[in-house]
Parts: structure tokens; sequence; C-alpha cells
């Protein structure tokens, strides 16, 4: 790879992995961060960048990125200063076959955008029947191993954890009761009572959480649990990590923002899976993410808008977030009052942690992997203005602030406006 | 009142109007002749002819609203009440009996009502006030005032818990 | 938050739901209907209101009764009527809601009377016509999956105001299956809009909704308790598919806790009205006698009905 010597000068700089934030230049080399404050000795910068103004951060680290299209949504994950991301394996077809997986990391690999990794099938087809060829998935790109949406009982759950374990591989899980869960569209409270809606009860995520948990613990694996909606929830993941158990778990950025009172008259662009929930959950879900026992992810699922002019009910869930990753991330800041290193480490380090990999930081020696991005400038949240082929947010027509101006990845300049 | 209003107008006894009025219908009085009052002045103005006449038959109460012809341009008529027409139209004498007429397309709504009852074997128009202005082939066959307005003018009648009619002019844009 | 069913001046341009719409609108729609009463009598039964206009049925679900009812008013206020059974035809060719929306559009429709299996299908076609600029066509939900059935509502509201005059110190009960129902939110909106002085919502828990006390309503699991005293009872219709043991045991272990016989209606006041949105399963929620008694007023219900959507078209066609 030929990567420029670059020098980013005047930023304001936050890293939170190191709990750096000064105002000090970053110098690139070989695609990797060279040094930081001062140059090394004999560095000649081939290109400086001036970030007056500017906040200089690693590259983002998304937990769940659905990408649909590879192409515009990697395009659109770097133009939302994403750097990284998981890909959960409920792509068409699933991630369970080695091939599938192989083509995914090439395709991204030669795009040369956002870094791709792959999270495999924890059974075949996600069917929830047998397990999936995990060591050669392992061997193919995957990091991890999950059954994204779909269901599984409780015995090929533990056969799952207990093979996964057997290799040191991680398992994901959306905790959600299939059976408490069934037929539900919405929070089972308040908003879907008045409209009529087929409820999904928080047992739904407790039950499931707890089973996983006891299990877990059980096996020993190494657990994450995607994407909480629920204060009882979170509470349960507190609860196992104070008795010293290694769990970890994310909560998707719209809710962090949204309760199921924007569903205001059936607007699907606010039909989510886990649906979004009570405000005193959204406030529970806050709390979770500013301890720092939850990491964010953009959740981001691009559906089509024959997949959202739908009645309530049936429209397809999900939202598209890669863009807005950042400013969600930046508005809960500002309104939490948080300081940027410690709202940034969720959507950075802890991520890159959970996924074990070497991203998310900027250390000396460590990929160039970049986000350089105005933290005030505001923009319209319109079709156009995204660049994913996902147009649906509950977001659109709305002002948000924070805007990339550039993005590197391995040095590389992948994205600058 | 501002400056520029019209030029006060005269307004008379609506009750002795009705007296009047009742004196013109008297000789064309038949046997079998009803009263149908139009919502809402036309329905007092009846009930008086009513008494003064001295006729049997209670009178039918008519309200136009699901018969104008301005429901397009403006809706239905937010205070609509029911129409009770309490005897057999077929065959029968009728006299509409209304406050003003103007432009006469109430009269218009009220006859095609009407019909929808049945066919009657006359119907003749009554009025306390006469507005000139026709915007139909419709007149009055018992008028007892004849009078020129503006078009931003409206002319109202009230009754108040007695029963006594008053005339009013109310001025709009 | 604005509700989709006004237009800028605050008047209704489609009946979605009875959520969210002022006191005053629907006495007006009651105002409205009590004149229409009158039109049914005639010999004309029929006014020229929507003479020219296209009224669509377009019913996404079967439901031959609703549908009459809603063709019966719409032809006695002139208007053309179309029936329009999609339960059949385009849904079965891959055409979505909005598909067919459009096509009826470009065939000049002025009205869109809408059933659908899915909570909402009325909002979003009308949040569509809104989108298409098309302010001119106008929607009536005539049942929309559990959500609403605002013209039920408004028969059932027109119906007590009959025979109870004034909402103000009625204790009504509405009782069966409130978690399916679309009729119980719809009487339950009405209800405590028109400031009834209490609701009672009664059912085992398993046919409630989990906060259905937020819509302001007072939740008695016991029959007895839901009855007493009261002046309105409106049972619920038991479907048939709640009965297959997942939600209760069986039929006939439900009429045993909550079928309406004469010995439980003894316990609401004595010239408390039963209502009922049809069609009934006697001796599944309703005992025949009851039914068929003094205090039912079930047929009443029906009659009204015609009137009160002959109101609700009438109102909303022409703002």
């Amino acid at each position: 790879m030929n990567t420029q010597n670059l020098q980013i000068q005047n930023a304001r700089l936050i890293d939170p992995a190191s709990g750096l934030d000064a105002r000090l230049d970053v110098f690139i080399a070989d695609g990797r961060i060279a040094a930081i404050g001062q140059p090394p000795a004999g560095f000649s910068a081939e290109r400086c960048i001036d970030a007056t103004g500017l906040i200089v951060c690693p590259g983002l680290v998304d937990l769940s990125t659905r990408l649909g299209s590879i192409e515009p949504e990697l395009a659109a994950a770097v133009a939302g200063g994403v750097t990284s991301l998981a890909c959960p394996p409920d792509t068409k077809p699933p991630l369970d076959e080695p091939g599938l997986v192989e083509r995914l990391v090439r395709r991204s690999e030669t795009l040369g955008l956002a870094r791709v990794y792959p999270i495999g099938a924890l059974t075949h087809e996600l069917a929830g029947q047998r397990l999936a060829e995990m060591n050669s998935l392992a061997r193919a790109g995957c990091i991890a191993f999950s059954q994204a949406n779909q269901p599984i009982d409780t015995l090929l759950l533990l056969r799952a954890m207990q093979y996964a374990a057997t290799f040191g591989f991680a398992v994901r899980l959306r905790p959600q009761d299939q059976f408490l869960a069934r037929g539900g569209v919405a929070h089972d409270g308040e908003v879907a009572t008045r409209l009529g809606l087929a409820g999904v009860p928080v047992s739904a995520e407790t039950v499931a959480t707890a089973t996983a948990l006891l299990l877990a613990s059980e096996t020993g694996v190494r657990l994450h649990l995607s994407r909480l909606s629920s204060a009882a929830g979170v509470a349960l993941v507190r609860q196992a990590r104070l008795s010293g158990m290694q769990v970890s778990c994310d909560v998707a950025i719209h809710h962090l923002h949204l309760s199921e009172v924007d569903i205001g008259y059936f607007d699907s662009n606010a039909r989510f899976d886990p649906p979004l929930r009570a405000a005193s959950d959204r406030d529970a879900l806050r709390a979770a993410v500013q301890e720092g026992l939850a990491a964010l992810c953009s959740d981001h699922t691009p559906v089509d808008a024959d997949g959202k002019q739908l009645p309530f009910a049936e429209a397809l869930p999900g939202a598209t977030g890669l863009e807005l990753l950042l400013p969600l991330t930046l508005l809960w800041a500002a309104q939490a009052k948080l300081p940027l290193l410690e709202a940034l480490a969720r959507i950075t380090c802890d991520p890159a942690a959970i996924l074990g990999i070497d991203a998310g930081s900027l250390s000396i020696g460590s990929p160039a992997d970049v986000c350089v991005f105005d933290p005030a400038e505001p923009w319209r949240v319109t079709a156009e203005s995204l660049r994913s082929q996902g147009k649906n947010t509950p977001w659109l027509g709305y002002e948000v602030s924070g805007r990339v101006r550039m993005t590197l990845v391995g040095g590389q300049i992948v994205f600058e406006a | 009142m501002t400056a520029h209003a019209m030029p006060a107008i005269e307004l008379p006894d609506a009750d002795a109007q009705c007296r009047e009025l009742a004196t013109l219908i008297r000789p064309r009085l038949r046997p079998d002749t009803v009263l149908v009052g139009i919502h809402s002045g036309g329905v007092w103005v009846a009930r008086r002819l009513r008494e003064l006449l001295q006729l049997q038959t209670e009178i039918g109460l008519i309200d136009v609203s699901f018969y104008r012809d301005d429901y397009g341009e403006k809706g239905l008529h937010p205070r609509v009440k029911p129409t009770s027409i309490p005897f057999d139209v077929e065959g029968r004498p009728l006299i509409l009996v209304d406050d003003v007429l103007y432009t006469g397309r109430t009269t218009r709504a009220a006859i095609n009502e009407l019909f929808d009852y049945g066919r009657p074997a006359s119907i003749q128009l009554a009025v306390l006030a006469d507005r000139g202005q026709r915007q139909l082939p419709i007149c009055a066959d018992f008028s007892t005032w004849r009078v020129d307005l503006a078009p931003t003018q409206e002319l109202e009648l009230s009754a108040d818990a007695n029963g006594h009619l008053q005339w009013s002019l109310a001025e709009h844009a | 938050m604005h509700n989709p069913q006004l237009n800028a001046h605050g008047e209704l341009t489609h009946l979605l739901s009875i959520e969210g719409l002022p006191r005053a609108v629907l006495t007006h729609i009651l105002d409205t209907a009590s004149s229409f009463i009158e039109v049914s009598d005639r010999d004309v039964k029929k006014v020229p209101l929507l003479r020219g206009k296209s009224v669509f049925n377009v019913f996404f679900e079967n439901s031959t009764r609703t549908r009459t009812t809603f063709e019966i008013a719409a032809k006695r206020l002139s208007a053309d009527v179309i029936n329009l059974d999609v339960t059949r035809s385009s849904t079965a060719k891959g055409e979505t809601l909005l598909d067919t929306v459009d096509n009826l559009i470009a065939m000049h429709a002025d009205m869109f009377v809408v059933r659908h299996a899915a909570s909402g299908a009325p909002h979003l076609i009308a949040d569509h016509l809104r989108r298409l600029g098309r302010s001119d066509v106008h929607v009536v939900n005539a049942g929309d999956g559990r959500h609403a059935h605002p013209t039920q509502g408004l028969l059932d509201m027109y119906t007590i105001r009959h025979y109870k005059k004034d909402f103000a110190n009625l204790v009504v009960a509405v009782v069966g299956d409130i978690l399916h129902s679309r009729v119980a939110r719809s009487d339950i909106n009405a209800l405590t809009t028109l400031g009834a002085a209490e609701v009672r919502a009664v059912g085992p828990q398993t046919l409630l909704p989990t906060a259905i006390e937020k819509m302001g309503v007072r939740v008695c699991h016991d029959l007895r308790e839901g009855l007493r005293d009261c002046d309105v009872v409106i049972m619920l219709r038991l479907q048939n598919e709640r009965m297959n043991g997942a939600l209760l045991p069986s039929a006939r272990e439900y009429f045993g806790s909550y079928g309406l016989t004469p010995a439980m209606l003894a316990l609401a006041k004595p010239d408390a009205i039963v209502m009922h949105p049809g069609p009934m399963n006697r001796g599944v929620e309703i005992d025949s006698d009851v039914a068929d008694g003094r205090q039912a007023v079930i047929l009443s219900q029906v009659t009204f009905g015609i009137a009160v959507r002959m109101a609700v078209m009438s109102i909303v066609a022409g703002n």
C-alpha cells in the first residue's frame, strides 16, 4: 500500500483509549500513527492537513452494521467517520459458509473503505437447528458468532456456547425470547395499548438475557449482548458484571434518544427490533452507556421505501444509522453534559475492545484509522444528504450537529468533505 | 358603527309584519293548506302564522343543509337541525315560510327537499322580507317588505324567550 | 403533535380514530347524525349532499355487515358507491396497499372507506394523500386491526346519548376481549372525551392490554364488580380464534366467568342498557335472554349506525 506521510495540524485531538484530549498534531507514516505532538525523527509530511476548529479522534467502530449493498454502505460508513464495522450474519444468504465470508472480506478489502469484520452464523442458515462450522468460519474471517435476530432453543444455545467456548470464540446474542415476543411489533406499553399494536413485553428481553447469562457463566463463553432495549435488561447485565462475569453489551443509538412515544401515529420509521421502549427504559439505557456498562452501535439497517411504506406492523424494522452514529452520540453527550473524551469512547475504543480488534485508538503504532470532524457544523438529515441506500430514519428532516470532514483508513484518505 | 357604514335603515316591527303576512295569506287559504317553515327564522314566522290563521295541522320544519348547493365550497353547515314533516305531503297545498328571500337558493333547496316527501298539490312562498338580487327564477307569493341592502349586510331575525320577533342588521366583511 | 385527522382549521377531514378528537367534534357528529335519523323515515330516503362523489369501500378484510352499512349511508347521501373486495383481487397480485390507493385516486375517488387487518392502515393512506397534496380526498376508517373502529364508537355514543341523554354521570362497563378489540378502544376514547363519570374495562388479564389503565379506565377482573350499579354495558364479541386455549381455556369457561346472564345484569342499575357491536355469540359472551331482553338496544345501534355514518361522511367530505 502506498500511503503518504501525513500531518494533521491544529486539531483538538481526542483519544479516549489513552485519555488524551489536547491540541496536538498527529503524524502518520506507513499507514500507522507514527507520533503524536512532535514529529518522529526524519519525518517529512507529504501532506499537511489543517484541522483548525476540528476534532481528530480514532475512526469509529460500529458493533452492528447491516450492509445491504456493500459499496454504498461502506461509502456511507466512512462518510460517517466509521472505519471498522461488524456485520451481523443475517445477510442474504446468511454468513454460515466460509466462502461467503471470504467473499465479503475480499470485496470490502478491494474497496478499501471501512474495514469489515463479519460475525458468523451460530447455526446453519441461522435456522437454530444445527451448529455452524465455526472453526472454518473463523479462519475465513469471522470474529464472533451470533444468531442475529433469529430464535434458537435453549439446548442448542447451550451447545453452541460450549462449542464456541472450546475454541475461544465470542458469542453475540440479541436477547429476545421468541415466545414472549411472538407477533409483537412495539413495546408492550402505553403506546401499543393505545394504537392497538401487538406488544413485545420487557420480559421477552429479560428472560432471554437471564438465560444467556446463566448459560454463559456455565460454559465460560465470552458473551456479548446486542442492542439491549430495557432498564431491566441492562440491570441484569450490571448485576452479572458486579458478580465478576465477563459480559459486554451494547445499545443502539436510536434507543438512546427515542421511546415508544416517537411512534406517534404509526410512524413506521420508528419501528425497531427490539422495539423502542418507555421513556424510563431510555433513561436507564442512557445511564448504562454513560457509566460504561454498554457501548453504542448504529444498528444500521438499510430498508428501502417499499419496506417502510406499509402499515406499522407490516413495515420492516430498522433504520439507517452509520451517518448518524457520530451526530447522535454528540447530541447525547451534550444532553448528558458528558465530556467528549468519555462519550467518544462508546463508539471507538469500547466497541474495539468488545470485538477484540486493533482499532479505536490513536496510540503510536496502531493503524491510522482516523476521523476528523466539525462538532458544531449543523446539517439536515434528508434522503439526499445520506449516502446510505437506507433513507429511512426517525431523524429525517431534523437538523443534527457534527459533520465528518475527513476519514482515514490505514493512513489513506477515504473520505473528504 | 364605523363611519363608512351603510346608511341606517329603519327596521320594521317583525311582529306587525307577521300579522300583515297573515292578512295577505288568509284569502288564499284552502282547508288543507299546511305551512312549512325553513330553519330557523322561517320556523318562528310559520309558528306565528299558524296561530294567526288558526290552522289545525302542525307546521312542518325544514333544514335545507343537506340540500344546499354550496356544500362543495363550504362543507356541511355546523348546526344542522332535523327536518320534521308531520303530515302527508302528497296532494297537499303547501306554503313555504321564510324570514328573508334573497338569492333564492335556500328556497330551491327547500322545494327539492319537500319533493322527497311526496308530490304536493302546490307550493307557495311567504316571506317577511324580500331583498331582491335573485340568482334563480323564484319569487314570493306573499311578502311584506321589499328592502335593498349591500351584499356585506345581513338581515337577521331573532326570537326572544316570549316568542317576540325582532330584526337586526349585521355587517360582515 | 398535529392530529392528522384535522385540517389547518381544526376541521375533521378524515375519520381515523376517536383518539385526540375534541369533544366539540364528537358532539357535532352526533348532532348531525340526529338530523339524518329522520331522512331514513322518508319516502325518498336520500339527500343530495354527495351527489357526483365517488365513495370507494376498500375492504382488505371481509365484513359484509360493516360494508353494507357504509354502502347504505353513502347511497342515502346520493354518492356513487364502489365496493372493492381487495382480499381477493389486487393484494393477491403483489400490489401494496398504497399501489391500490394510487389506482383508486386515478379513478377519481373522493373518499375511501377502509377496513384493514393492520392497525394504522388508514393513517398510512391519509399520510400518503397528504404527501400527494390531495386534501380533496378523504379517508374514513371502517376498522383497522385492533386499533380503532371510530364509526362504531360514535354510533355507540349516539345510542348511549339517545337512551341516557347525558354522559356526565354515567358508569359504563366495557366487557370482554378488550385486547383485540378496536371497538373497545374507540368506545373508551369516546367515553372519556365525552366525560363519562367512570369507564370500566372488564375481563381476564389475558384479554386486557398491558397499559389499559392509561386510557382512563378502571380495570375490573370480576364481572360482578364491573357491572355493579352501571348504566351502560357494552359487551364485546369474543372471536372464535381466541377460544383455542391460548388466551382462554374454553368458551364454556368464559361464559361461566364473563357471560352476561340475567342474574349478572341484575347487578347493574335497573334501567341499564346492554349494547353489543355484533355479530353476537349467544351463549359465549351473552345469554339469549339478555340479548333479546328489554334492556338490549342492539338493534337500535344498527339503525343509528347508518345515520352516524351519513353524518361522518358528509362532514369529512365537506372539509
